[in-house]
């Protein structure tokens, strides 16, 4: 085992997205096999909004809602799943030595304070009195609170109860990848039995799509498949979702009686900087390490490929040098979400594992082929955008 | 040779390398210098117009320059710490450090002069909504990887070639604390000799000053800047908001012995445990900083009866100065009217995310020159929470273990014990 000589199992997934919440809604939408994305909200972007969700079912306190925004919901919603999935919503006795690792960003705006300083600040006779003015009258004094990265934690713990260690990954993609990895390797040395491993991303914001757009990263006017986003720049569509997992010691499951969903096997993640032909380098690295373990009969990809190149031309390089593996995109249905994305597909591994079989193809390029042999071992794959390259080894588990 | 274990079994994990920069100055030997003085950095604010705000103070790093972004003043006061605590440690070669990063940041963010350059560029003159930003964001290239949670990270990686992909994270003002106990693991579960654990904020900004005082958390003591972070004092009335950065280099014991390196202390153990009470505010009844406290004692091997000084997370505010109080009185008892306990914040203001890094390194420091540092400005001892807080002036004490405390918004808290290099 790479990560430590215990085993880890999923015993939980909780997951939301555009295709509606739970594993049973996501593997209904993946099945059919026709993604689809808002591309008139904020045109010319694409967006796949979040599916509509009842907050109220895992945050019973609409104080609790209120102190939140968006993206910390999705999260503390999602996060409540797991624990329902895993069977340990509500036990104190587990929740209380459970560690939780979150990835996130953080920092959403108050889009009418932002235009109103933004609109009246050239104006000013004194700009930055008018700036501190406005900063200190229109400030929703727990928006901070709303903004601050480790807050999505710090909510998950007061709603839910999750009260060993609590820590936040920040750093885009990469922090849900090594999320998962340093949870996984915690459980692997017996540093910790039981963990919530996840995070949650809010696409529908303009600020975030600013943020991507100033390296003219946005997938615009017309919807496409990722693989199906030609050979320049490609992009992406921001995605709202979320995306926690329960990650155990298998003695840990074993002894409360609870199943595997699947088996993490292998959780490897690196960094390289984004030269030319370095990040089909770096997979095929990685790939070395979890290789000599993957029956390719049986075994397939899912990819979490953005659609913005380089990187996904250069992911999509490695893969085709793997061509006996069937590669599944999520992207395309769910949009890319940054520092859930990798738990999520984790997730959607595990489902895919539950099921024994891969869901269909969706790509015109003829990456995607079908598989309809049994399924018993998913590769994950998380390359950055812009940095940080990682894949795990999920298995089928009995 | 047999691997040097501590009592559980695991790789002992020393300090080899130490780096800090606060708004007392750059480097730890001036840093130990005015610390050990009794000396304030905290001073007016002057990097940008303060009118208007009820906090006009702060414990910035202004020997620097004008920073472009806080981004960009936290990448710069990382790369200080990192490099001096390198140098120090004399590990690896430069730009190929053998091991991974874990470096606790402030949460990246786009800001006003960036914004207001933006909406500029729109041409838009009348209402400048997000609609305006986006028609022309496309122009501004080199806001993207400024701007993304990750880039100061990246930055250190790349400047030190440390391995593998580096950790950014956030555990508010434990930060500095977690990337330590982050560090620590790595080498116990023996999937590396060597971490570099960095802590960093350079977030004196407008914006995240009115954040702070729009939840009542800073001091309004701006008439006597020197005079504001009073820790444990009757009169206490919120933090201080400050920067800087702190740098570990952690080692195994044994590779540390292996390379001949100086071994300036030993990191004997983390403890950490998250309150679910409120996003601000500590539980009433102290128990998870008590348990805090005690996982850490756990893990280091030790007994509240072997720490012969603490070091305070003592933010000068009402409520953590009570609840640390509290926390410390039940797990060392009788002996807390005794046990010495100082804030460095007293000093240098809270240094947010860097401040479990930054008084790590002092608690090192602390250890090594067998001096505490004092907490300034108690001159109204609280009659409420009666500590031995080395009171004004440094002391000098022979001590083997010392506990740092770091609590923070969201339920974190994180207590580190450190020891002197093994006998």
């Amino acid at each position: 085992m790479a990560n430590g000589a215990r085993e880890a199992w999923i015993t939980g997934i909780g997951i939301v997205s555009c295709l509606g919440e739970g594993a049973d809604a996501h593997w209904q939408k993946l099945s059919e096999g026709k993604p689809s994305a808002d591309v008139t909200t904020y045109a010319p972007y694409i967006v796949h909004p979040l599916a509509p969700i009842n907050f109220d079912l895992q945050i019973p306190k609409k104080g609790d809602q209120r102190q939140m925004e968006n993206w910390q919901r999705i999260g503390t919603y999602a996060a409540g799943l797991a624990l329902d999935s895993a069977g340990v919503k509500g036990q104190t006795d587990v929740l209380s030595h459970m560690d939780m690792i979150v990835a996130a960003g953080g920092g959403e705006r108050d889009l009418t304070v932002d235009s109103t300083i933004l609109s009246g600040m050239p104006r000013a006779a004194d700009p930055a009195a008018f700036l501190n003015e406005r900063l200190m009258s229109d400030l929703r004094p727990t928006l901070f609170l709303a903004q601050l990265s480790n807050l999505l934690a710090g909510n998950i713990s007061i709603v839910h109860g999750v009260t060993s260690s609590s820590r936040t990954f920040m750093g885009e993609e990469a922090a849900g990848l090594d999320a998962v990895r340093i949870a996984v390797s915690r459980i692997g040395a017996g540093q910790s039995d039981i963990a919530l491993v996840g995070g949650a991303h809010n696409g529908e914001r303009p600020d975030l799509i600013m943020l991507y757009e100033f390296a003219g990263l946005m997938l615009k006017n017309k919807f496409a498949p990722v693989w199906d986003r030609g050979d320049g720049k490609g992009g992406f569509a921001l995605g709202s979702l979320g995306a926690f997992l329960v990650i155990e010691a298998r003695e840990h499951a074993e002894a409360r009686g609870a199943k595997a969903l699947a088996r993490i096997a292998h959780v490897v993640s690196d960094r390289r900087k984004r030269l030319p032909g370095n990040v089909t380098a770096s997979l095929e690295d990685l790939w070395h390490k979890v290789k000599d373990e993957v029956d390719a009969k049986s075994a397939a990809v899912v990819s979490g490929a953005t659609g913005a190149n380089p990187a996904t031309a250069e992911e999509r390089a490695f893969l085709e040098a793997h061509g006996e593996l069937a590669v599944r995109a999520t992207g395309s249905y769910l949009g890319h979400g940054l520092e859930p994305q990798f738990p999520m597909n984790l997730a959607l591994a595990t489902v895919a594992l539950q099921h024994g079989s891969l869901f269909p193809p969706c790509d015109s390029t003829g990456l995607e082929k079908p598989m309809s042999g049994p399924l018993t071992q998913v590769v994950v794959t998380g390359v950055g955008h812009w940095r940080g390259e990682g894949l795990a080894l999920v298995e089928k588990v009995g | 040779m047999a691997a040097t274990k501590d009592k559980m079994g695991r790789p002992i994990v020393v300090v080899t390398g130490v780096g800090v920069v606060t708004s007392l100055g750059a480097g730890k030997a001036d840093n130990w210098a005015k610390l050990t003085a009794g000396e304030s950095g905290i001073h007016t604010i002057t990097r940008f117009p303060t009118e208007g705000m009820k906090t006009r103070i702060a414990g910035s790093v202004d020997f620097l320059g004008t920073p472009e972004c806080t981004a960009a003043l936290s990448e710069q006061l990382a790369d200080l710490a990192a490099e001096e605590a390198i140098a120090e440690s004399g590990i690896g070669t430069p730009g190929d450090f053998p091991g991974p990063l874990f470096l606790a940041v402030p949460p990246i963010e786009m800001e006003w002069s960036q914004r207001l350059d933006v909406g500029a560029r729109s041409g838009s003159n009348d209402i400048v909504t997000y609609a305006d930003l986006l028609r022309v964001s496309d122009e501004f290239p080199a806001y993207h990887g400024r701007f993304l949670f990750g880039s100061v990270a990246d930055h250190i990686a790349e400047r030190f070639g440390t391995r593998g992909s580096p950790i950014s994270l956030s555990t508010a003002c434990a930060s500095g604390a977690s990337a330590i106990q982050l560090g620590v693991e790595a080498i116990r579960r023996g999937e590396t000799d060597a971490a570099l654990c960095v802590g960093t904020d350079g977030s004196v900004n407008p914006e995240a000053v009115i954040r702070f005082s729009l939840l009542s958390a800073l001091s309004t003591s701006n008439d006597n800047p020197q005079k504001a972070a009073r820790p444990f004092s009757k009169n206490r009335d919120g933090f201080i908001m400050a920067e800087g950065a702190g740098a570990l280099v952690l080692e195994s014991y044994d590779a540390a012995k292996a390379r001949g390196a100086r071994i300036l202390g030993v990191v004997e153990g983390c403890g950490e445990k998250t309150d679910a009470f409120h996003r601000t505010r500590s539980s009433p009844d102290g128990k998870p900083i008590i348990a805090c406290i005690k996982n850490a004692l756990e893990d280091a091997g030790l007994t509240a009866d072997d720490i012969d000084y603490v070091n305070a997370h003592g933010t000068s505010t009402p409520e953590n100065d009570k609840m640390e109080y509290l926390g410390c009185s039940t797990v060392f008892g009788e002996r807390m009217a005794k046990l010495p306990i100082s804030s460095n914040k007293s000093m240098i203001g809270h240094t947010l995310s860097a401040a479990g890094a930054i008084e790590a390194v002092f608690t090192v420091l602390t250890l090594q020159n067998q001096r505490m540092p004092p907490t300034i400005n108690y001159d109204v001892p609280d009659p409420a929470i009666p500590l031995d807080v080395v009171p004004h002036a440094a002391r000098d004490a022979a001590l083997k273990h010392a506990i740092s405390n770091s609590f923070g918004f969201g339920g974190q808290n994180v207590s580190l014990v450190v020891g002197v290099e093994p006998a």
